[in-house]
């Protein structure tokens, strides 16, 4: 049966059972979109900005763990997504970006809305395609799709010139084969590695897991508790392990870093076998790495071998997928228990809570993120943004279940929270809680239309303080104060929201702010809140920049 | 004096595999010395010699952001190995009718060749490893080089062991399994917030 390209590439998404795509039209897509009609099961959600689409797409594969679809035209289009591209990227999404090109006639010769965007994508995909031929479609979109989602999973980008769209081909049905012989895929790890690494765990007197976000795209909550209970181990996550373990566990004391909380930070540097599992000893979780508690001996387990030894000197690595990793170890471990080390950590932990919550009469960031947790019952899926808001979502939110929290980690993206929800809310039903700030929620709130188009629930929770609050707080205490393009003016946030025909809300006091949360709660479609925050609150505690994780300082008296 | 590592690399041979190769480099700050490519004997897959800059762990690092790469079949670090390793190199030198004998007589010390003659210079093709090439270069420097060209190195492990890729996985019932198990959507539909 002969298809054309644009025909072929929508049996390729039916086949991969693709049943959301977050998209926006242009000149040299017009024949994809003029096939779409025919395949009603595939959903195409118009954005607002070719970005959106990206981390629409980037929510949609947090929430749901399946692979994200993005589509955008050539040129602009394409080059507007490059900022979603990335943060999928560095946080390890698994994503197929679709982009349309100039025809093949043209390429190179800088037609109109001509970008190289293979080119330009290179250091930010895990793989591209230029799709030359439409016989060529069906195994790269196959080939994209099983590189996006497997490994260490990522973006894929296939790129498909205009004329490519049109030209017909045999279709003989989507490829049951890939040929992929430089990407062979390790999942189970070496045995003697793990028995290893199990050594080192058996013979420690004060170990800690850091778990990574790997925990939550291997699915292996279940094991990373198994593993922590049998050996006594407490669990610290990173900021993006956040929710591989719940709140509520015995063994689960939050998680480290630059914003992380202070007993967890002094925990990771005192330990005596520091396990890292499915994370990448970032600088932001890690401090200045030559200070990090130089005694302790490292368990590395991770799927992607180019991060162990990357930034760390590990004595136990283990090359495999997390999950089948920490069932590999499991019975290798000896049950144990460390009653003088964790009550090292619980005296910490009670001696320097993370608890800043302000004066009764403030409407403070922490208060309302605690107001929210009590309101949802921690059972909501909260995305964020990146700044202030982001970090006391993760210090002060009481996460149940993995894939409950979703922020850009890696990238540190503002005005991901705005699209991201979108993408989280076509992955689940009950509503999405997307806190925003109000820097981020600028740059990317043309997408309430799409919300509205959708009549989507999702509750966007501003916390608006006028401020740049987190580039506001580094020029108050590391540059004399010296506050500059961190005082953001805006729009009144209640007429934008009128204007978009969603309901908007206001609160400017803990009692309205409570009395907000619980009316969004009852709304039936999108709501924003505008919680007009303490304009001046700081992070606390807080790693300065270069310092190390022993260098942690708490909020000034 | 800056230590080098040598790695082989097989990738496919298809368009942009150099460029994404570079990019990487590029990208993770590693330093290139020189960078050979050429069709491997296996049909479809050309072999890069890279030389580059740093010890082992660097090396380490740099194989394994390399072997990440889909197009890249297969890296070899062969820096701890006895290699032979050569390169070629084009030397035109300004030289008078005159001075060939004695042009000539150096040329052949090194068992270099004298490619090509005009009425004011010649041209040397040396081949050799780097030291040697360096070497002649410095003693045809007083002549006057007036150009020089440099294939960059290649070189192969001594003795029976090879760097090439292993062969394709032949396990059919492995790769189905693992096809299988990966890269599938979990099953089940998911509700639509707006259905």
């Amino acid at each position: 049966m002969k298809l054309t390209g644009a025909q072929i590439l929508l049996e390729c998404l039916r086949a991969e059972g693709v049943e959301t795509v977050f998209g926006y039209p242009g000149g040299v897509v017009l024949p994809l979109y003029d096939t779409f009609v025919q395949y009603p099961d595939i959903r195409h959600v118009l954005v607002r900005h070719e970005q959106a689409a990206a981390h629409a797409a980037d929510g949609y594969a947090r929430v749901s763990g399946r692979t994200g679809v993005c589509l955008a035209t050539s040129g602009p289009g394409a080059t507007n997504l490059v900022t979603g591209i990335c943060t999928a990227y560095m946080d390890s999404v698994p994503m197929v970006v679709l982009t349309g090109n100039v025809a093949r006639d043209l390429l190179g010769r800088d037609g109109f809305q001509e970008a190289d965007i293979t080119g330009i994508t290179l250091p930010i995909t895990k793989h591209n395609y230029l799709v030359m031929r439409a016989s060529e479609i069906a195994q790269a979109v196959k080939e994209a799709f099983h590189i996006a989602s497997t490994g260490r999973k990522g973006p894929v980008l296939v790129d498909i010139p205009k004329d490519v769209f049109i030209e017909t081909a045999e279709w003989d049905g989507y490829p049951e084969q890939i040929h992929l012989r430089g990407y062979p895929l390790v999942t189970r790890p070496a045995q003697d590695d793990v028995e290893r690494a199990a050594e080192l765990i058996n013979a420690a007197e004060k170990p800690v897991i850091l778990a990574g976000q790997g925990v939550i795209l291997s699915g292996a909550s279940a094991e990373l508790c198994a593993v922590a209970e049998k050996a006594d181990i407490p669990v610290i996550t990173t900021l993006l392990g956040i929710s591989s373990i719940p709140d509520a566990h015995p063994l689960s004391y939050g998680f480290l870093g630059m914003h992380g909380h202070y007993y967890c930070n002094m925990t990771a540097d005192a330990a005596d076998v520091v396990v890292g599992i499915g994370m990448r000893f970032d600088d932001r979780a890690m401090g200045r790495f030559k200070d990090f508690n130089p005694g302790a001996k490292i368990v590395h387990i991770d799927i992607d071998p180019a991060e162990i030894g990357k930034n760390f000197e590990t004595h136990a690595p283990v090359q495999g997928d997390v999950g089948e990793a920490l069932r590999a170890l499991l019975p290798l471990l000896e049950p144990a228990e460390h009653p003088e080390w964790r009550a090292w950590i619980d005296d910490l932990k009670a001696e320097h809570p993370t608890d800043y919550f302000g004066e009764e009469s403030e409407l403070t960031g922490t208060w309302l993120v605690r107001a929210l947790a009590e309101e949802t019952g921690g059972e909501a899926t909260i995305v964020t943004g990146v700044g202030q808001h982001q970090m006391w979502a993760a210090q002060y939110y009481p996460f149940q279940r993995a894939r409950q929290w979703i922020t850009s980690g890696g990238l540190g993206t503002m005005g991901y929270e705005v699209p991201a929800a979108i993408g989280a809310q076509f992955a689940q039903s009950d509503p999405v809680w997307s806190i925003c700030g109000d820097g981020g929620f600028q740059m990317t709130l043309q997408e309430l239309q799409t919300v509205k188009d959708h009549n989507l629930p999702i509750r966007y929770a501003l916390f608006n303080n006028g401020f740049l609050g987190m580039v506001r707080q580094w020029q108050e205490l590391f540059y004399s104060d010296n506050l500059h393009s961190v005082d953001l003016g805006q729009p009144d946030f209640l007429k934008l929201a009128d204007a978009y025909g969603i309901a908007g809300l206001r609160a400017a006091t803990r009692q309205d702010a409570r009395d907000a949360i619980r009316a969004a709660q009852a709304v039936d479609g999108p709501v924003l809140i505008d919680f007009r925050t303490a304009k001046v609150e700081n992070v606390w505690p807080m790693v300065p920049a270069g310092a190390a994780l022993s260098e942690t300082i708490e909020e000034p008296a | 004096m800056s230590e080098y590592s040598t790695i082989v690399a097989h990738v496919e041979d298809r368009p942009g595999v150099l460029a994404r190769v570079a990019s990487l480099f590029r990208r993770r700050g590693f330093n290139i010395e020189s960078l050979t490519v050429g069709k491997a004997d296996e049909p479809g897959l050309s072999r890069m010699t890279i030389v580059v800059e740093g010890g082992a762990a660097n090396v380490q690092q740099v194989a394994r952001q390399l072997f990440k790469l889909i197009d890249v079949v297969s890296v070899v670090d062969i820096s701890d190995q006895p290699v032979i390793d050569r390169e070629m190199s084009l030397i035109k030198v300004s030289c008078q009718p005159a001075q060939l004998v004695e042009v000539g007589e150096l040329v052949k010390a090194f068992r270099a060749d004298i490619v090509d003659v005009g009425p004011q210079s010649i041209i040397v093709q040396v081949l050799g490893d780097g030291a040697k090439v360096e070497a002649l270069e410095g003693m045809l420097r007083p002549y006057g080089v007036l150009e020089m060209v440099r294939t960059g190195r290649v070189a192969m492990v001594r003795g029976q062991r090879t760097s090439k890729p292993p062969p394709v996985s032949v396990d059919a019932q492995e790769a189905e399994a693992a096809r299988a198990q990966l890269g599938r959507r979990p099953e089940g539909a998911l509700p639509f917030a707006s259905d």
